[in-house]
């Protein structure tokens, strides 16, 4: 009950931890179903159809809903810290974030059990996913994502907000810690980009639920535009996730080197220009779908000017840990295993932005070896690091540094051998998403490479679970600042008290604690006195809300079905059901709006002593 | 100076590359212009990139084997802001060899973006994508085929690409990149090949359970075959004797419903006129008597979710009309 009620963001983020970490164990099983299914030419593991449900099953759960939400997980955990707040600007919305994305997850994979899964990809391109062409599981598709992406979009605002209102007094914009810089551009990315996403799954829930013809092109629509709609969404998506990866990994690898980030100023600007270049490369994905020369050319071009602040951050981080004390910790094994990992898959990223070049790339594993560079071997290794980072900071635990180099080991090994030889899966001709190959074109044995691969990685991830289960039975008692650190989170107990901060702290500098470290200081200088600290009530709110949407969603999508039971045949055929989810949605906000909540305030007890010098 | 010794630092790994991968197919084994010029871009970026990688990993292992902590060593590293010369130099130099890409990219789009399908010299062929097999109309010669798609070697194709159902995409790796076939809409592209042979096509676009079946052939001829083939596929095929049993099935069974078999006639499904002279079945399997008969006995088994339906045949009827198709020339 407590971790339905919670709105404080640690537990919140502990709930993102689980959520993301399950959904990512769902996706990798799917990923292992691939493989296997693809280890052999013509090799009868999983029919056609089961096979299109896991590539898009995989695709979309990975992004959506483990990628995602281990980004918010980790964003909850360390932006308020870092920035010295106590708690999120609007921690009920907070937790409405999380259930609305948890119970649109849940819907999503509960098709699975409902009459089969999406087919039609995770980019859902119309007319194959439209009321024609699209399984049954399509509807699933929008309606999961339309509600779960209301909650990161409400998510992603409050970070925002978060982050541009409570900063601790000193902490000026160029004084934020690397990861909330990336986390705040983060935060303006997801402002700009889920409305996209949401219009294109608005008319497509449109056309397959209530026979619209956005995308019917005998009806005199247009499949194109969806194109459209998805990448203005979805590239800019990609850099939601690798972008907090490169705050992450700029936080580790200056704690692990005992060295300031090398080019702080430059890094921020690089940041941002990514951020906004992201908007402007999204026909990339489409340099086939006949476009035109011009439009081609323009985004071929724009798209490798990303390289230039992403070549920055590279060599910015090499320089960090030049003339450094480089500690080898797990979690700086992660990190600094990014940076020639990633370097791999921002390279092929150049090769594919020539749009010529490009017509025989598209679609193919050479594709798909890309961007799992850039996703797991960026964005899952510096989830990994952060999670090896502030895993003592979140749980007072500290997880195994042996196992951690094992799961470092095989996951590393794993991934290269997965991944590298699907650039010449590619280049030999080999499309992607197909569930089967004939024999006698050459690509048996790297295919089966891959699989062994695969098999590496998900060994990785098993001592990762040993790991947290073995660390979680150990007695809470991590030091305060077991890394050494420079930044905020470090100069409060491990776990930190409801309240984070009994006085927030005063910020004399970019790395606020190393400032008062090299100063001899043993703690922050406070900015306040100590007095009773206002916080939220909890409230089971924003479940029930969610709860609501999930209701109407099931709702919505058995509108028009047959059901043998007359019952089940009029609640639903009647929007009865869509309704009574509306109705359960829209009271909780009326009792929200109605009932004025004070919060409560706690006395920071046992700090007495130390009055406020501020 | 600096340039150049790369250049020449680089170039036996340009080789090694070509060589390596020489023996492959795809891709890398380009048998016509479009597909050459499409290489010598893949390979110029590759070797743009390794020289960005070499340096990149240089320094990358320098510092993590050079720097990192020693036993016994104490105190901290002196804390460097950065240097505004050294970040300038990573800026611009990225820029500089962005550019050595750039500029063949651009101008390589605008040339495979010309329009030949007005020109006279060129062979104008109209290709459909259907879920799971390719339509090929020859409006100049008033002729349709499926699955394979003929063409005089050395001589420019101008195609009009588009779908009749989802969004499909036309790939041959060693003639030419894609081309969507988009429902609704036509694209045009252009291609040839440099000699006689067969190519293997894909559909490269998640377009429906067979997706990954969806394959066709390029079947480049001489001149005079191509006029050859011409000349036989619109001369009617005559049955032998052997044959008419099947022939009679294949009308009575319906099959006549969905596939023509005189080439300037539409049907629901390929057209099978010249069908003897195929090179797959279904587009991707052997062309025998043995998987002509196992397709008509069952498609789906073949193919998972065609849209040609299980018309009972029993064993011998399926031989009767393997017999029949295989004459069709
Ligand atoms: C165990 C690790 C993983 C393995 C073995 C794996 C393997 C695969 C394979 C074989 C495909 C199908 C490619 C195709 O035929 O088109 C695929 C697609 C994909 N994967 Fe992964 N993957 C892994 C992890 C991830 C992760 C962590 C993410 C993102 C966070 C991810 C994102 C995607 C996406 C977006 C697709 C495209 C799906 C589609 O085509 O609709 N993968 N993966
Ligand atoms: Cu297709």
């Amino acid at each position: 009950m407590e971790w339905l009620t919670t709105v404080d963001h640690k537990k919140i983020a502990v709930l993102y931890l689980v959520a993301g970490g399950m959904f990512f164990l769902i996706g990798g099983l799917e990923a292992l179903l691939i493989r296997i299914q693809l280890m052999k030419p013509e090799f009868d593991f999983v029919p056609a159809h089961t096979f299109n449900e896991l590539i898009t099953m995989h695709g979309t759960t990975m992004i959506f809903l483990a990628a995602m939400p281990l980004i918010f997980a980790l964003m909850n955990i360390a932006v308020p810290l870092q920035i010295g707040a106590r708690d999120v600007a609007f921690p009920f919305v907070n937790a409405l974030g999380f259930w609305m994305f948890f119970f649109g997850g849940l819907l999503l994979n509960l098709s699975w059990f409902l009459g089969g899964a999406p087919d039609a990809g995770w980019t859902a391109y119309a007319p194959l996913s439209g009321p024609d062409f699209g399984s049954n599981g399509v509807n699933f598709y929008v309606v999961g994502l339309q509600i779960a992406g209301l909650g990161t979009f409400i998510g992603g605002i409050n970070m925002l907000a978060t982050i541009v209102n409570m900063r601790a007094p000193g902490m000026s914009f160029m004084r934020m810690p690397m990861f909330v810089w990336t986390s705040f551009v983060t935060s303006i990315i997801i402002l700009f980009c889920f409305p996209a996403i949401t219009v294109g799954l608005v008319l497509l829930m449109f056309d397959r639920l209530f026979d619209a013809n956005f995308f019917d092109v005998a009806n005199g629509g247009n499949p194109v535009i969806y194109q459209h709609l998805f990448w203005i969404f979805g590239h800019p998506e990609v850099y939601i996730l690798i972008i907090p990866a490169f705050g992450i990994l700029s936080e580790v690898i200056t704690t692990f080197s005992s060295k300031r980030l090398y080019g702080y100023s430059s890094m921020v600007f690089a940041t941002v220009l990514i951020g906004f270049l992201s908007f402007m490369v999204w026909a990339h994905h489409m340099f086939t779908t006949g476009l035109g020369p011009v439009a081609n050319s323009l985004f071929g071009v724009a798209t490798m000017l990303i390289a230039v602040p992403t070549g920055i951050k590279i060599f910015n981080w090499i320089f960090t840990m030049w003339g450094g004390h480089i500690r080898f910790t797990t979690a700086n094994l992660f990190a600094v295993a990014f940076i020639p990992t990633f370097v791999i898959g921002g390279v092929t990223g150049v090769m594919l932005a020539s749009p010529p070049a490009d017509f025989q790339y598209h679609d193919t594993y050479f594709v798909v070896a890309h961007f799992h560079y850039v996703i797991v071997g960026g964005l899952i290794f510096a989830v990994f690091a952060g999670l090896f980072y502030w895993w003592p900071k979140l749980f007072g635990r500290m997880l195994s540094e042996t196992m951690g180099k094992w799961t470092f080991w095989l996951f590393f090994t794993g991934f290269h051998m997965t991944f590298f030889v699907q650039h010449f899966l590619g280049l030999m001709g080999m499309p992607r998403r197909v569930f089967t190959y004939l024999k006698g074109q050459g690509w048996d044995e790297l295919n089966f490479i891959s699989t062994i691969g695969a098999f590496l990685m998900a060994a990785g991830t098993i001592v990762f679970l040993v790991n947290i289960a073995v660390t979680a039975r150990k007695p809470v008692g991590a030091p305060a600042d077991p890394w050494d650190g420079r930044t905020l989170e470090w100069t409060i107990p491990s776990p930190p008290p409801e309240f984070n901060y009994a006085q927030i702290p005063l910020v004399r500098g970019l790395d606020a604690l190393w400032v008062e470290k090299t100063e001899g200081n043993k703690e922050m200088v406070p900015s306040e006195p100590l007095g009773p600290i206002h916080l939220p009530s909890p409230t089971i709110l924003p479940f029930l809300m969610s709860v609501g949407l999930f209701i109407a969603g099931f709702g919505f999508m058995y509108a028009g079905q047959h059901f043998d039971n007359g019952l089940a045949q009029a609640l639903f055929n009647n929007y009865i059901v869509a309704g009574i989810g509306l109705a359960l949605f829209f009271a909780c906000m009326f009792i929200r709006s109605l009932f004025d909540d004070r919060g409560f305030h706690v006395e920071p007890e046992g700090l007495q002593e130390k009055g406020a010098k501020a | 100076m600096l340039a150049r010794n790369r250049g020449w630092r680089f170039l036996p790994l340009a080789a090694l590359f070509s060589l390596l991968l020489a023996g492959c197919d795809g891709v890398l084994n380009p048998q016509g212009p479009n597909a050459r010029d499409q290489y010598d871009l893949i390979v110029l970026s590759f070797v743009i990139m390794v020289i960005v990688m070499v340096v990149v990993y240089s320094l990358f292992f320098f510092v993590i084997i050079r720097y990192r902590k020693r036993k016994g060593q104490t105190g901290y590293p002196e804390q460097v802001e950065g240097s505004y010369k050294l970040e300038l130099t990573w800026t611009i130099i990225p820029f500089i060899l962005l550019i050595v890409l750039a500029v063949p990219s651009v101008m390589d789009t605008f040339v495979y973006a010309k329009d030949y399908t007005k020109d006279k010299d060129t062979m104008h062929v109209k290709v459909t994508a259907h879920q799971f097999w390719w339509e090929f109309e020859y409006p100049d010669l008033g002729i349709r085929t499926a699955q394979d798609l003929v063409i005089p070697a050395g001589k420019r194709v101008s195609l009009e690409i588009t779908s009749a159902d989802v969004t499909h995409s036309f790939w041959i790796p060693e003639l030419a990149g894609k081309m969507d076939a988009n429902p609704g809409l036509v694209n045009k592209m252009y291609f040839s090949a440099d000699h006689e042979g067969v190519y293997k096509g894909k559909c490269a676009e998640l377009c429906g359970s067979s997706h990954a079946l969806m394959d066709f052939k390029v079947v480049a001829k001489s001149k005079a075959d191509f006029d050859a083939w011409i000349e036989q596929l619109k001369t009617p095929a005559s049955i032998s004797a052997d044959a008419k049993q099947g022939e009679e099935i294949f009308k009575k069974k319906q099959c006549i419903a969905c596939h023509a078999i005189t080439p300037d006639q539409i049907g629901t499904g390929p057209n099978l006129a010249g069908f003897g002279d195929r090179q797959v079945v279904a587009g991707f399997r052997p062309h025998t008597a043995e998987w002509i008969e196992k397709w008509v006995k069952n498609p789906q088994e073949v193919k998972p979710g065609t849209l040609m339906p299980n018309l009972g045949l029993t064993d011998d009827e399926a031989k009767q009309v393997a017999k029949y198709l295989l004459e069709l020339k």
